[in-house]
C-alpha cells in the first residue's frame, strides 16, 4: 500500500515536470515566433529615435516612452492605404476564388479520372515549379502588353494598369494542381465508384461527392495561395504604372526615403498584416488538418 | 446677352483646357509629401503658363522606380518626362530610353556640374539639386586632441587624417573613431566611396576610353587604397560591414563615433544635435586631390516621347531658381546654381550648410559617365565589402576589373 502510493508521488512529480517542460519548450518556440509580430507592433508606437536606439535591445519589445499613434496617422497620409488595400484584398480574393475552382477540377482530372498521356502532363505541369517566376517575368509583360481588352477607355491592345493583369496569369498554378491531386489521389476510390453507379456524371462526383470532404486541401490551398497573391511585389510593379492599380506591397517602398521613416513602416506593416492574420485565423484548423494528414507544408 | 457671353466664355475655356496636349512625368518621389506638393507646384504653374500642354503626374516610390521605367520601356510604354538617377541616365541614354534634351543655351547657365546629365557629348538630363558628403565633426572633439580643424584650401592629408583617426579612437571616448555608413549598401558605396579610390589616384575605369579597368582599379594606386581600407577595419577604427542600421542614423549623434562621413541630407539632424559646434570638413586629400561624388536625380525626356517640344519646356520652365530654392527649402538638398543658394536660408552667405554647396562646386567628380557604370557600381560595393572582410586586396581588385571588362566586352564597349 505504502509501495504503491509512494509510485503514485514520483509519477505525480515526473508528470508535472514534464508538464513544465512541455509548456516552456512551447512558450520558448511560440515566443521566438512572435517576437517579430511584437516587435513590429511596439516599433510602430515608437517614435523613429526611439525605436532605433531601442532597436539593439531588449527595450525594443517594451512599448515605454513617448509612445503615441502618430506613426499610423503619418503612415496613412504617406501612402493611399485604402486604394492599396483594396487593390491587395480584390485581386487576391479573385484569384482565389478562380484558382481553388480551375485547379481543383485540374486536380480531380489528374488525380481521379483515367485518361491517356495524364501523368506526362502532370510531370510537364509540376515540372513548372523549378522555373522562378522572375524568368518569365519579361517575356510575360510582352505578352500581356499584346494582348487586346475593352476597359473604360473602349478597345485597346495591352493589359498594364489593370486588374486582370495581376490576376490571370496567377490562376493556374502547378503547386495548387499538385496540391488538390495528391489529396484527390488519397480518397477511397469506393465513394467515387459508388457514385457512379448511382448514375452521376463527373461534374456531379466533383461537386456533391470531392469538395464536400475536401475541405482541408482546400483551405491549405486557399492560405498558400492568399499569402502568395498579397505578397506579389514583382509582378504589380512591373504591370502598374498608375498609382490606383498598386498593391500594398508595393506601397511599403514608399517609405524608404533619403531618411526611412522606420516607425512609419512599422505602422503600415502591422496594418497590412491584420488580412493574413485573420485569412490563417478563419481557415487556421482546417489548415493543420490538412497538414496532419498530408504531410503537406507550406 | 449677359448669358451668351458667359456661354461663350465658358465654351473658350473648355476648349482651351482641351486644347493642351497631355505630357507624362515619371517621378521617383511617392511617399515623400513635401517633395510631391513641390513639384506638383510646378507642374500646376506649368500648365496654368502656357496653353499648349498639361504635364500629368504619376509619382512611383524610389526603390521601385528603374525596374518600373526599364518593365515600361520594355513594354513601349515611357512617359513623356523621366527622371533619371544621374550616375544612370548613361545606361538608359545608351539603351535607347532617353532623347537628348533640346534647352535654350541660357537655361543651364551657372549650373553645377554634377547637376548636368551629358552623354556621347549631349546633356540628357538636368537635376534641379545635387548632393554632397563631408565629414560630419565635432569642434570640441578635435580641438581636445589637438586635431587641425582642415578647410576647403587645405585638407587633410592622407597621413594627417590617419593620425587623426588614430588619435581619437586612442581616447577610448568613442566606439569608433569614424563611420563610414557601412550598414549603407547600394549606391552609398560607390557614390561615397570611390571619390577615396580617386584620391589616392585609382579610379572605376580608365575615363580617357571607358573600355578597361585594368591599371585603374587593381593598379598600384588602388592597391594603395585597398591596404588603407582593410587597415580600417583590421586597426578597429570603423563599424564593419555588419554595422547596424540604427547606429548608422544615430551613432554620430549618440556620441558612438568621433567622425562620420555622411551626406547633406543627414546635415540637418547633426545641426540640430550639435549646433554651432558641428563642423562639415572637406575629404582628406590622399595624393591627388580631395574628391567627393556628385550628380542626383534629373529630368530627362524619354525616347518614344511624341512630345518631345513639350517636355522640353516643362524641364526649362522647372529650372528657374525659385523651384530649385524650394526643393532646398522643403528637402535640404543643394540647390543647382548659386543664384538659387543665395535664395535658401541654409544653403546661402553664412548659412548653415554653406559649406556643401561650396565642396560641390570645388571637389565634386561625377561617377562615371558611361553605361557600364550600373554594373562597376555593383562589382565595387562587393568588392569593399570582401576587402573590409579581410579578402586579398589586389586578388579581389583583379577579379573586379575581369568582372567590369567582362561586361564592357559583353556589351561592346558600350559604345565607346
Amino acid at each position: 500500500m505504502a509501495g504503491g502510493m509512494k509510485t503514485k508521488t514520483v509519477r505525480g512529480r515526473n508528470y508535472w515536470v514534464y508538464i513544465v517542460l512541455r509548456y516552456a519548450l512551447l512558450l520558448i518556440v511560440a515566443l521566438i515566433f512572435i517576437f517579430p509580430l511584437i516587435f513590429m507592433l511596439v516599433s510602430s508606437l515608437k517614435p523613429d529615435l526611439q525605436l532605433l536606439r531601442d532597436s539593439g535591445s531588449l527595450r525594443a519589445f517594451v512599448p515605454y516612452g513617448d509612445i503615441s499613434f502618430d506613426n499610423y496617422l503619418a503612415a496613412f497620409r504617406r501612402v493611399p492605404l485604402a486604394r492599396f488595400m483594396f487593390n491587395s484584398v480584390f485581386v487576391t480574393a479573385v484569384t482565389l476564388a478562380f484558382t481553388l475552382v480551375l485547379c481543383s477540377l485540374a486536380g480531380f482530372a489528374f488525380g481521379i479520372l483515367k485518361w491517356p498521356g495524364k501523368n506526362i502532363v502532370l510531370a510537364v505541369i509540376v515540372a513548372t515549379l523549378i522555373i522562378p517566376f522572375d524568368t518569365i517575368s519579361v517575356p510575360l509583360l510582352l505578352i500581356v502588353n499584346e494582348l487586346p481588352m475593352i476597359g473604360r477607355e473602349g478597345f485597346k491592345m495591352g493589359w498594364l494598369d489593370t486588374y486582370h493583369v495581376q490576376i490571370v496569369p496567377f490562376i493556374a498554378d502547378a503547386f495548387t494542381i499538385f496540391l488538390f491531386t495528391q489529396y484527390f489521389r488519397d480518397l477511397p476510390r469506393e465513394i467515387i465508384e459508388a457514385a457512379r453507379i448511382d448514375g452521376a456524371s463527373w461534374l456531379q462526383i466533383y461537386r456533391r461527392v470531392i469538395v464536400p470532404i475536401s475541405g482541408p486541401v482546400f483551405a491549405t490551398a486557399a492560405i498558400l495561395k492568399f499569402l502568395a497573391m498579397y505578397n506579389q511585389y514583382l509582378w504589380p510593379l512591373m504591370t502598374s504604372q498608375k498609382e490606383e492599380f498598386r498593391p500594398v506591397m508595393v506601397g511599403v517602398q514608399y517609405f524608404f526615403q533619403l531618411n526611412v521613416a522606420w516607425g512609419e513602416i512599422m505602422a503600415y506593416l502591422s496594418f497590412i498584416t491584420i488580412p493574413v492574420l485573420v485569412f490563417y485565423l478563419f481557415l487556421q484548423r482546417a489548415f493543420i488538418e490538412s497538414i496532419a494528414s498530408s504531410g503537406v507544408k507550406g | 446677352m449677359k448669358r451668351l457671353m458667359a456661354l461663350v466664355v465658358v465654351f473658350v475655356s473648355f476648349g482651351m483646357v482641351s486644347a493642351q496636349t497631355e505630357l507624362s512625368l515619371w517621378y521617383h518621389g511617392a511617399g515623400n509629401q513635401v517633395e510631391r506638393d513641390i513639384l506638383v507646384g510646378i507642374i500646376d504653374d506649368f500648365n496654368a503658363s502656357q496653353s499648349d500642354w498639361q504635364v500629368v503626374l504619376e509619382e512611383f516610390p524610389q526603390q521601385a522606380y528603374n525596374e518600373s521605367i526599364v518593365a515600361a520601356a520594355l513594354s513601349g510604354t515611357l512617359p513623356d518626362i523621366i527622371d533619371v538617377d544621374g550616375p544612370v541616365m548613361p545606361n538608359w541614354a545608351w539603351s535607347g530610353y532617353m532623347q537628348p534634351l533640346n534647352l535654350s543655351e541660357a537655361s543651364l547657365e551657372g549650373f553645377l556640374p554634377g547637376a548636368i546629365g551629358m552623354w556621347d557629348g549631349e546633356v540628357y538630363s538636368v537635376g534641379l539639386w545635387d548632393a554632397a558628403v563631408a565629414m560630419f565633426a565635432r569642434r570640441s572633439v578635435l580641438e581636445a586632441n589637438n586635431i587641425r580643424i582642415p578647410s576647403l584650401e587645405e585638407p587633410w592629408s592622407f597621413e594627417e587624417f590617419d593620425a587623426a583617426l588614430e588619435t581619437l579612437q586612442a581616447t577610448g571616448e568613442f566606439d569608433y573613431a569614424l563611420d563610414l555608413g557601412m550598414a549603407w549598401t547600394g549606391e552609398w558605396y560607390p557614390y561615397a566611396f570611390s571619390p577615396l579610390l580617386q584620391s589616392f589616384g585609382g579610379d572605376l575605369i580608365d575615363r580617357s576610353s571607358y573600355a578597361t579597368a585594368e591599371g585603374f582599379l587593381n593598379g598600384e594606386e588602388a592597391v594603395a587604397f585597398g591596404n588603407w581600407w582593410q587597415s580600417l577595419f583590421d586597426r578597429g577604427l570603423v563599424p564593419g560591414t555588419s554595422q547596424d542600421g540604427a547606429d548608422r542614423d544615430t551613432g554620430f549623434i549618440d556620441g558612438k563615433y568621433a567622425l562620420q562621413w555622411n551626406g547633406n541630407w543627414a546635415a540637418l539632424a547633426a545641426l540640430e544635435a550639435f549646433g554651432d559646434e558641428l563642423l562639415f570638413l572637406p575629404a582628406p586629400d590622399f595624393g591627388n586631390g580631395s574628391t567627393i561624388g556628385a550628380a542626383s536625380w534629373q529630368f530627362g525626356v524619354s525616347a518614344n516621347s511624341e512630345h518631345a517640344d513639350g517636355a522640353n519646356a516643362f524641364i526649362e520652365f522647372a529650372l528657374q531658381d525659385k523651384y530649385l530654392a524650394a526643393f532646398t527649402e522643403g528637402i535640404g538638398l543643394i540647390p543647382a546654381t548659386a543664384s538659387a543658394a543665395a535664395m535658401t536660408e541654409n544653403y546661402s552667405e553664412g548659412g548653415p550648410l554653406e559649406v556643401f554647396f561650396e565642396l560641390s562646386e570645388a571637389q565634386a567628380l561625377i561617377r562615371p559617365p558611361t553605361p557600364g557604370y550600373v554594373v562597376m557600381a555593383l562589382v565595387f560595393e562587393k568588392a569593399l565589402a570582401d576587402i573590409a572582410n579581410g579578402a586579398d586586396v589586389q586578388d579581389t581588385l583583379d577579379a573586379a576589373v575581369d568582372e567590369i571588362n567582362a561586361d564592357i566586352e559583353n556589351n561592346s564597349g558600350y559604345g565607346f
